[in-house]
């Protein structure tokens, strides 16, 4: 429901400059992810964007109005962290009602959005239990749920996932997504290390390295059209592959990024040859670790599942098409 | 099951043990109960069994002119201390663990650092103070006195407490728009309901034991607290010091602190080892 703008907001703690600059732009209803590895300063971007941190320098706004002095309470934003964050003293209801009661709305008017919320993730039947009386993924639930009550603008998650096993946080995962689907036009920021949550969930995705952002787009264009080796590097699984040196020189390039996926088997004329070193069998592919020469075995994904025994020499050859070409400062030649 | 000869030593030494720190640590109380039973020269024997029992000295006691205005004092001291000294500590604790300000750990530090110096240090200062604020004989000169020496121990525990709350409690509290204020009393006090218990505890016992300064601040009798009642109690002479009386106050004074104990026990535990791991 807010569109939010960053014009070139820094952050510092103390001397150290944290978010170094950044501008963007996030759409109504949009489902945007911001990714990174720790400490590029994805967490304190959307703290910042909570207003539990002001930011240093620059301007934020929310639908037009400037919001860097506004207490988040105001801004009209909900929060979901990553330990909950449930209050343990109090049971699920008022969990999720105490912020209409710092409102002071009427009891009935909080009593019926918190059952609305309630049956929305399907948790009325624990309204009377304490948090230490849930299971992990319930009381992220319940977490979820007092963020709904508050009908916001802006929904935030800060990895509300990994507290979760494998299972649950794939199953939590379409009910995120499930939920922006629901409530179409509010806007959901997202923040995540894991970019197979950021592929799976976000409209856009926005990749941050030490307070910069690398780029935003799609993740299809994150995928396809890299703006720099980092994000190459960063999204998709297994991580693209890198030569240099002579590899990369038969290209006209200074690192030349291909994903296991765009890499034939071919026994004429391939371009580079090796032996299989290892081969990973996920389940649904076959990924063969070929040895060529360079600093990292070539991971190559199988087709049709096919292994590969141990000590075999293959012949490979690239998909020109989906060649990523990078120039020394890391950027793509196209 | 049978022992060998170095089990039983063992098993034997422990238990021997056992009964010499019990033993140790009970016999004083012991012995106050047992003389304040006793009646007339009876007192004057050594026995450590129970050969008579007469409640006369309780009598005495609570008859005295103003040992029941006493323990008033004294509770309504140690009760007004506890909370305003709760109240201090918990708004300054949670200050000094959340929010960022310069010179936070030297405050902590020299918080800490008062609650070193003896009492008789500063008993001129104070007694300058509590003539100065025109609270001289009054219980408002033991209330602010014993709030001053209670409150570093409390805010140093407080302090310790809420710096184990995780933090995103508060944060997810500031998003639902509480207020500081809000943070700690609908938030912050039910979780650290333990150590409230706990620290309020002990400062009642502290405010409740003490004599000095409630010897030197108060003038009339009516004013006293129950240290000061109990170590002025005289006889019928000067020369004689009435033992029995003296043995039945302290007896009457110390229950309700034991039952107090009792009661609180398991959230003392509670108390004393939550902020040691997370639970």
């Amino acid at each position: 429901m807010a569109e939010i703008i960053l014009k070139n907001v820094t952050k510092s703690f103390g001397q150290i400059e944290v978010i170094k600059g950044v501008d963007l732009l996030i759409k109504k209803g949009e489902f945007m992810v911001f990714v990174g590895p720790s400490g590029c300063g994805k967490s304190t971007m959307l703290r910042l964007i909570s207003g539990l941190e002001g930011i240093t320098t620059g301007e934020m706004t929310f639908d037009g109005e400037v919001v860097n002095n506004v207490i988040p309470s105001k801004r009209g934003i909900a929060m979901v962290f990553q330990s909950y964050a449930l209050y343990p003293h109090m049971n699920v209801y008022n969990n999720m009602a105490f912020g209409m009661k710092l409102a002071k709305s009427g009891t009935d008017d909080i009593k019926q959005r918190v059952e609305a919320a309630a049956k929305l993730l399907q948790i009325e039947h624990l309204l009377d239990r304490l948090p230490k009386q849930l299971s992990g993924g319930q009381r992220q639930r319940v977490a979820i749920g007092r963020a709904i009550v508050r009908d916001p603008r802006v929904f935030l998650f800060d990895e509300p996932l990994s507290n979760l096993d494998a299972a649950l946080r794939v199953a939590t995962r379409l009910e995120i997504a499930k939920l922006h689907h629901n409530m179409g036009d509010v806007t959901m920021i997202y923040v995540t290390h894991d970019q197979v949550e950021a592929m799976t969930l976000a409209d856009r995705i926005c990749v941050l390295r030490d307070g910069y952002v690398e780029q935003v787009g799609t993740p299809s264009e994150l995928y396809e059209k890299p703006d720099s080796i980092f994000v190459a590097g960063f999204i998709g699984s297994p991580k693209m592959n890198f030569l240099e040196g002579e590899f990369a020189d038969a290209f006209d390039c200074t690192t030349l990024g291909i994903r296991s996926e765009h890499i034939d088997f071919c026994d004429e004329n391939p371009v580079w040859e090796g032996e299989v070193v290892h081969t990973e069998d996920v389940g649904s592919d076959n990924y063969i670790f070929v040895e060529i020469g360079s600093n990292e075995p070539l991971i190559v994904r199988s087709p049709g599942r096919k292994g590969s025994e141990y000590g075999r020499k293959v012949g490979l050859k690239p998909q020109d098409q989906h060649l990523h070409r990078f120039n020394h400062e890391g950027h793509p030649i196209r | 099951m049978t022992l060998t000869p170095w089990e039983w030593t063992k098993l034997i030494g422990f238990y021997a043990l056992v009964v010499i720190i019990v033993v140790i640590s009970i016999f004083p109380f012991y012995y106050a109960i047992l003389t304040s039973f006793k009646s007339g020269t009876a007192i004057f024997e050594i026995n450590y069994f129970p050969v008579d029992f007469s409640v006369q000295n309780y009598i005495t006691v609570m008859t005295g002119r103003n040992f029941i205005r006493s323990v008033i004092n004294s509770v309504f001291i140690s009760g007004v201390t506890v909370l305003l000294a709760l109240f201090l500590a918990v708004t300054a604790s949670y200050a000094l663990s959340r929010v960022r300000f310069r010179g936070r750990s030297l405050l902590l530090i020299t918080i800490l650092g008062v609650s070193m110096f003896p009492q008789i240090a500063v008993l001129a200062g104070l007694f300058e103070l509590i003539r100065f604020l025109g609270i001289y004989n009054t219980p408002w000169a033991m209330v602010l006195s014993y709030t001053i020496f209670t409150l570093p121990f409390t805010v140093w525990v407080l302090t310790t407490f809420m710096r184990d709350l995780p933090i995103e409690i508060e944060e997810a509290a500031i998003i639902d728009g509480a207020t500081p204020w809000n943070i700690i009393t609908k938030v912050f006090m039910p979780l650290l309901w333990p150590a409230l218990v706990t620290t309020g505890l002990l400062a009642f016992i502290g405010a409740w034991n003490e004599f000095l300064f409630a010897l030197t601040f108060t003038i009339s009798e009516t004013q006293r607290t129950v240290p000061v009642a109990i170590a002025l109690l005289s006889g019928a002479s000067e020369q004689e010091i009435p033992w029995g009386p003296i043995m039945a106050a302290s007896v009457i004074v110390t229950v309700p602190l034991v039952i107090l104990v009792l009661i609180f026990q398991r959230k003392i535990v509670a108390g004393l080892t939550a902020g040691g791991v997370k639970g």
